[in-house]
C-alpha cells in the first residue's frame, strides 16, 4: 500500500504507523464518564470507505487522516492533521 | 570434456551452445550437457527418464513440462550449506560442476524400498491423515507423524545456515509487464516507443517465451529474428530494463509488485560480494500480465509414467534444447496445437507411432501428414499407459464406438488445451471466468492498473498476442502519461483453434490429478461422496493443489472432475482463491540482509566503545546495548561486582550511562499548558530551572510513562521518557499536539540521539563535577538545588544541561553534553574523579539503587497499574483536565482492594527473594482463590545486606508490617516475606536532598 503524505509525496505503507478511526472526537472535560468511555472504547466496524488517523512516522511525523477502503485498501484521501505540518508562526 | 555421448542429443539445431559443454553429476553419474540447458533438458539429451520418486506411493516419475509449473522433477541442488531441495529440474540452469541429487527415495532411485507404499495405497486416500491416525491421540506426535515424514516427504534442507547474501531492492517504473514472449515484447515495444520507464520480468534466462521452442513468422520473419530487433530496438531506449532469471510473484496494494531475481542460482556459488537472489518491490503505474498459459495434461491411468510429457514441453526439448525425449512418440490430443509436436518431432527425426485425437475429426493436412509419415491417426483417447521405470512401453487406447487398440512407443506427447496463467490477475481475491469457446478460465478483471494479454488472456494465436500486446503496452504507457508515437504492430498470422474438453479417461489403475501430491481422481470422487464438494474443501481434503507446484498443472483439471462427478458445470463448481507467491521464495530473500547481527538495528550509547575498553559486560534493552556491570578482576561473578559498584556510588561517587532515555524538546507559549493535559501532575507553574517527575496516563485511565521534565526557559521544556516508551511517547505527544489540541503554539523535537546524559550520583559528586563545570557555576545546595536544572558551562566552553535530580537516592546530578562530546565525557569524568573513587556503574546497580529507594519502573508500569496503584495516587491534579483523567475514575480502577506497590522482604534474612513469587495470606493454600498478587522487582540490597523487593499485594500499603507466605511453584519455593514500606533506603530523602 502506498500512502501521498500532503508533506512528503508518495510512500511505501512501512513509514506509516496506524492508529485506527478518526471519526470519534475527544469530549469535552465536562462531558462525563460516558462520553469519554465511548471515545475510548467504541469502534464502528466500517466495511466501506473510513477515515483513520495514520502517523508517519519514518517521514515527517505528521499525523494523517486518510480515508481507505477497508474492502478493497483503495485510498480516496489524504489530509494532514490540523496541527500537522509547518509551525504556526505567530498563532 | 568428460562423461559419455548425449545420446539424446540432436546433431544441430537448439539454442544451446555445443562449443561448451557442461558436466554435472546426478545422484553420483556423471553426465554432459551444453551451455543452454535447463539440468531437465540436460537429463533428456542423456536420455534419463527417472528422475524422483512421487510422495506418497513412491512411485517413479519423470519429467512432465518444461517450466516453473513442473510437479514431479523436483530435486536437492548442490551440497553442504548449499543444498537446496524441491528444485525444478525443469528451470534449474545447467553449470559446470553442479551436483544434484534425487529425492524421496531409499536407498536409490531406481530400488526405492519405500514403493511398498503402492501396496497400502487404500489407507493413503484423500483425507488419510483424519481418518487413519485418529487415535489414540499421543499417538500423532511420537509415532504417526515421525512414520509418515520419514516415508512420504520431499527433499531435505541443508540443515546448517546459508552462507550466501540475499538482497532486497525498491524499483519504481511507468510499465511494469510480465513475460517476454510474443505479447510481452510487443507491449515493451508500444510502451517503448511512447517514452514509458519499463520494467520487464521473465521468468526464464532466455527472452521469447514460447516462441524459442514454436518460433513462427513475425512481420513475415523469422521469429528469432524478430525478438533480436525487437531487443536491439528496446535496448537502444533510455530507461528500459529487461529483467532475466526474474519472476514476478504477487501483486499487492497500491500499484506494488513483487518479484524475485535469482541472480547468480545459475554459477556454483555466488562471485564473491553478490548475492543469490534479491528480492524486488517494484511500484509501477501500470501493469501488462503477458504471463502465457499452462498446458494442461489430461487424465488417465498411468499418466504419470516416465515418458509421459506435456506436448509443447516435449516440442520445447526437441526444438530449444535439441534434446529428444523419446526415438518414437505418440501423441494425445484433444486440440489442434497437440499436432505442433508431431511437427517438430518429424522435423527433428524422430518416429511418430501414432496420434490419438480425441477430437471428433482432425483436418485434411493433419490426415496428408499422417499418410506421408506413415502414422496412424486413432479417433478415441488413451485408456491406460504401460510402462515403469524405464519409461513408457506401450499404451492403451480406447477407440471413438468402444474398440481398442495397442500403441507401442517410448514417449507419449499430452496435450489438453491451454489454461491461461490466472494468477497474477487473480491475487487481490479476483476470480476468473470460464470461456466456453477456449473450455478455460480467462481473467475477469484485476487489480487496479493491471491488464492481461495474450495467452494470459486466453488469446491464443501468434497474432492476437501481438496485437494484443501492442495495444495495452501504448494504452498502458497513455495512462501514465506518455504519450510518444507508438508506430505500427507487429503482424503475424492466428494459427487454427480447435479443441474438445476431456480431462479424464477412465480405466483401470491410477490416474493421476496432481502428481505432486500424489492425488488421483479416484480421490476426488471419494472426496464428493464424502461431502467435500466445494472447490475450497476439496483442495484441503485431497491436499490437491496445495504442494510446491501450487497445482499449476492440477487445479483444473481437479475441479472439472469435480464438477463432472456432482453434476454441475465447471463455471458452477469454480476456483479456489489464487494466492501470491507464484512460485516457491527463498525466506532468505524476504529476509534479505536482515539476519544475524543485522536482523534489526544495533543502538551504542555515546560511553559504549569507552564502556567495552573497560570490559564492560552489555545487556540488550530495545536495540541498545547498555552496560549492565564492569567486572573488576577477582570478581567471582556479577553479584559482586553490582555490589561493589552500590557501595561505592552510596559511599563515594558513580556515573551511568543515562542516554538511552527519550528525551523531547518541547517549545512554544503554550508549552506547559500542553504538558498538563499529557500529564497527571501540572507543569505550567513549574518555575524556570526547575525540574519535576511527571506521570502520563493512556485515554484509558492506566499509567502509560513516566519521567522527568524540566524548564529551561519560559516556553522551553525538556522532557524525558522511559528508555523503552522514547519511541511510542513521542508518537503520542505528536498525536496530542497535532489531532487532539491543534489550537496550542507548540512544538516538539526528538532529541533522544543529541544529548549524550549521564547520572553523577553519591556523597562525592559535588567534588567531582566541580572539576568539569565551570568554576564560575554555583553547584552548591543553595546555588543548585534539589531538582534544579538549568543550563551549565564545562570547563573548555562545552554548553551542557545540568539536572538536579536522583534515581539512586543519594545526592546526584544527570549532566547532558551534545552526543558527540558523550566520550570525551566519561573520559574527563574517570580522569577528574581518579582522586575521588568514581566508579562507573551498569543497569544492574541502577536497579538495585532504585528498588531500595522504592521507585516504580518497567515492572511496576505494566500496563495494567494506575497511578494510586503505583503510590501516585496524589499527584493526580483535580483543578485540569488531562489524557486519562475521566476512565482513571472508573469503579474498578478506584476499587479499595486493588494490588498496589508495597516493599517485600523475606523474615529470614539469608533467603533469596525470586521475582514472579505469587503472595499468599499466611496459612492459607496457594490457589487461584487467595491469589493476592506477586514480587515484581528484586535485588540484593548491599545496603540491607538481604534480598529485597516491590511487589503489587491487595491493599498492600495498609497492610505494612504483616507476615505472608511468597509461593514461587516454578522453583519449588515457599517462605515468609513481610510487606513493607517500599522505600527501603534513606525514607525521609535527606541525602538526595544534602
Amino acid at each position: 500500500m502506498r500512502i501521498v503524505c500532503p508533506f512528503c509525496g508518495e510512500r511505501e505503507l512501512g513509514e506509516f504507523t496506524y492508529l485506527g478511526d478518526a471519526k470519534p472526537a475527544r469530549p469535552a472535560a465536562d462531558a462525563g464518564e460516558d462520553a469519554v468511555f465511548d471515545y475510548v472504547y467504541l469502534r464502528d466496524n466500517v466495511a466501506g470507505a473510513m477515515s483513520e488517523h495514520w502517523y508517519h512516522s519514518g517521514g515527517c511525523r505528521a499525523w494523517l487522516k486518510v480515508t481507505r477502503n477497508t474492502l478493497t485498501h483503495e485510498i480516496s484521501a489524504v489530509e494532514p492533521a490540523a496541527g500537522a505540518g509547518a509551525a504556526k508562526v505567530g498563532a | 570434456m568428460v562423461g559419455g555421448p548425449q545420446t539424446h542429443r540432436l546433431s544441430n539445431g537448439g539454442l544451446i551452445d555445443r562449443s561448451a559443454p557442461l558436466s554435472f553429476r546426478f545422484d553420483g553419474k556423471t553426465y554432459v550437457g551444453f551451455q543452454g540447458d535447463t539440468l531437465a533438458s540436460a537429463l533428456v539429451a542423456n536420455g534419463v527418464k527417472l528422475v524422483g520418486r512421487s510422495f506418497k506411493y513412491h512411485r517413479p516419475r519423470g519429467i512432465l513440462t518444461a517450466g516453473s509449473e513442473e510437479p514431479n522433477a523436483l530435486v536437492e541442488l548442490r551440497s553442504g550449506a548449499r543444498r537446496e531441495p524441491n528444485t525444478k529440474a525443469t528451470t534449474a540452469e545447467l553449470y559446470e560442476g553442479l551436483e544434484v541429487a534425487s529425492q524421496n527415495r531409499w536407498p536409490s532411485l531406481r530400488h526405492d524400498f519405500m514403493a511398498v507404499n503402492q501396496l497400502f495405497a487404500p489407507i493413503f486416500v484423500a483425507g488419510f491423515y483424519y481418518k487413519t491416525f485418529m487415535w489414540p491421540a499421543k499417538f500423532w506426535e511420537a509415532i504417526y507423524e515421525p512414520a509418515i515424514r520419514r516415508a512420504a516427504g520431499l527433499g531435505r534442507a541443508a540443515g546448517v545456515a546459508d552462507p550466501d547474501h540475499y538482497d532486497k531492492a525498491w524499483a519504481h517504473c511507468d510499465v511494469l509487464i510480465a513475460g517476454s514472449g510474443p505479447a510481452g515484447l510487443a507491449a515493451a515495444l508500444a510502451a517503448g516507443r511512447s517514452g514509458a520507464r519499463i520494467i520487464l520480468c521473465e521468468e526464464d534466462f532466455a527472452l521469447g517465451g514460447r516462441l524459442l521452442a514454436d518460433g513462427g513468422t513475425i512481420d513475415g520473419r523469422p521469429a528469432a529474428e524478430w525478438i533480436s530487433r525487437t531487443l536491439a530496438e528496446l535496448g537502444s531506449m533510455p530507461d528500459v530494463r529487461i529483467m532475466t532469471r526474474t519472476t514476478l510473484f504477487g501483486v499487492y496494494d497500491g500499484g506494488t509488485y513483487g518479484a524475485i531475481e535469482r541472480v547468480n542460482d545459475h554459477l556454483p556459488s555466488p562471485p564473491e560480494h553478490q548475492v543469490r537472489q534479491r528480492l524486488w518491490r517494484i511500484v509501477a503505474k501500470r501493469c501488462v500480465v503477458a504471463a502465457g498459459s499452462i498446458e494442461r495434461p489430461i487424465v488417465f491411468a498411468g499418466n504419470d509414467t516416465p515418458g509421459v510429457m506435456m506436448a509443447s514441453a516435449m516440442r520445447t526439448y526437441v526444438t530449444r534444447y535439441a534434446a529428444t525425449p523419446g526415438k518414437r512418440i505418440a501423441l494425445f490430443t484433444n486440440n489442434e496445437d497437440g499436432w505442433r509436436t508431431v511437427e517438430a518431432a518429424l522435423g527433428a527425426g524422430l518416429q511418430v507411432a501414432a496420434v490419438i485425437d480425441a477430437r471428433p475429426d482432425v483436418s485434411p493436412a493433419h490426415r496428408s501428414l499422417a499418410s506421408k509419415s506413415g502414422f496412424t491417426v486413432l479417433h478415441g483417447s488413451v485408456s491406460s499407459v504401460e510402462g515403469g521405470k524405464d519409461g513408457v512401453r506401450k499404451i492403451a487406447v480406447l477407440l471413438t464406438g468402444g474398440a481398442r487398440a495397442e500403441v507401442e512407443a517410448d514417449g507419449l506427447a499430452v496435450s489438453g488445451g491451454w489454461n491461461p496463467a490466472v494468477g497474477l490477475t487473480s491475487y487481490h481475491r479476483g476470480r476468473p471466468k470460464w470461456r466456453d469457446d477456449i473450455a478455460a478460465f480467462v481473467p475477469d478483471g484485476a487489480p487496479p492498473g493491471m491488464v492481461a494479454v495474450g495467452a494470459a488472456n486466453g488469446a491464443f494465436g501468434l497474432g492476437a498476442c501481438l496485437r494484443e500486446g501492442f495495444e495495452a503496452g501504448a494504452a498502458a504507457a497513455s495512462d501514465a502519461g506518455r504519450n510518444g508515437n507508438a508506430g505500427a504492430a507487429p503482424v503475424a498470422e492466428d494459427e487454427a483453434f480447435s479443441l474438445t474438453p476431456l480431462w479424464r479417461v477412465a480405466g483401470k489403475g491410477k490416474a493421476f490429478v496432481d502428481q505432486q501430491h500424489d492425488i488421483t481422481a479416484s480421490d476426488v470422487e471419494l472426496a464428493q461422496r464424502e461431502g467435500f464438494e466445494s472447490v475450497e474443501h476439496l483442495k484441503r481434503y485431497t491436499t490437491l493443489g496445495m504442494a510446491t507446484d501450487q497445482g499449476k498443472t492440477s487445479n483444473i483439471a481437479g475441479l472439472a472432475i469435480m464438477a463432472a462427478v456432482s453434476g454441475k458445470s465447471i463455471p458452477e463448481t469454480g476456483t479456489t482463491i489464487y494466492r501470491p507467491p507464484y512460485v516457491p521464495i527463498a525466506i532468505g530473500a524476504f529476509a534479505g540482509h536482515h539476519r544475524d547481527e543485522a536482523f534489526h538495528a544495533t543502538r551504542l550509547t555515546p560511553s559504549h566503545h569507552w564502556a567495552a575498553e573497560q570490559g564492560a559486560v552489555f545487556v540488550d534493552t530495545g536495540l541498545w546495548k547498555r552496560a549492565q556491570w564492569y567486572p573488576r578482576a577477582g570478581e567471582k561473578d556479577w553479584l559482586e561486582s553490582v555490589t561493589r559498584e552500590v557501595k561505592s556510588v552510596r559511599g563515594g561517587v558513580g556515573f551511568c550511562d543515562v542516554s538511552t532515555l527519550g528525551k523531547i524538546d518541547v517549545h512554544g507559549a503554550d508549552a506547559g499548558a500542553f504538558l498538563d493535559r499529557v500529564y497527571i501532575n501540572t507543569f505550567s507553574n513549574l518555575a524556570v530551572g526547575k525540574a519535576r517527575y511527571g506521570l502520563m496516563l493512556r485515554e484509558d485511565g492506566l499509567v502509560y510513562d513516566d519521567g522527568t521534565t524540566s524548564r529551561l526557559a519560559e516556553d522551553h521544556y525538556f522532557l524525558t521518557t522511559t528508555t523503552a516508551k522514547a519511541g511510542p511517547v513521542m508518537q503520542h505527544l505528536e498525536f496530542c499536539r497535532q489531532v487532539l489540541f491543534p489550537e496550542l503554539d507548540v512544538q516538539l523535537t526528538s532529541v533522544s540521539d543529541q544529548w549524550a546524559q549521564f547520572s553523577i550520583a553519591g556523597p562525592k559528586t559535588r567534588d567531582v563535577l566541580k572539576e568539569i563545570v565551570d568554576p564560575a557555576e554555583d553547584l552548591s545546595n543553595e546555588g543548585f538545588p534539589f531538582m534544579g536544572a538549568r543550563k551549565v558551562a564545562l570547563r573548555g566552553g562545552i554548553r551542557a544541561r545540568l539536572f538536579r535530580i536522583s534515581f539512586s537516592g543519594e545526592m546526584a546530578f544527570e549532566i547532558s553534553v551534545p552526543a558527540r562530546y558523550g566520550e570525551a565525557l566519561v573520559r574527563n569524568l574517570m580522569q577528574a574523579g581518579k582522586q575521588f573513587g568514581v566508579t562507573p556503574y551498569g543497569t544492574e546497580a541502577l536497579g538495585v539503587m532504585r528498588v531500595e529507594k522504592g521507585h516504580v519502573a518497567g515492572p511496576e508500569l505494566n500496563g495494567t497499574t494506575t497511578a494510586s496503584d503505583l503510590g501516585l495516587g496524589k499527584m493526580m491534579s483535580t483543578k485540569k483536565d488531562f489524557i486519562g483523567r475521566v476512565m482513571a475514575g472508573r469503579e474498578a480502577l478506584i476499587a479499595p482492594d486493588r494490588q498496589v506497590v508495597v516493599g517485600i522482604k523475606p523474615t529470614d534474612k539469608v533467603r533469596r527473594l525470586r521475582s514472579g513469587a505469587h503472595i499468599i495470606p499466611k496459612g492459607q493454600t496457594p490457589g487461584p482463590d487467595n491469589d493476592q498478587g506477586y514480587v515484581t522487582s528484586v535485588c540484593f540490597s548491599p545496603t540491607l545486606d538481604q534480598w529485597i523487593g516491590l511487589g503489587l499485594v491487595e491493599r498492600g500499603r495498609e497492610r505494612i508490617g504483616e507476615i505472608v507466605r511468597a509461593h514461587d511453584p516454578l522453583r519449588g519455593e515457599e517462605y515468609d516475606v513481610e510487606l513493607c514500606n517500599p522505600v527501603f533506603y534513606d525514607p525521609d530523602g535527606g541525602r538526595q536532598r544534602g
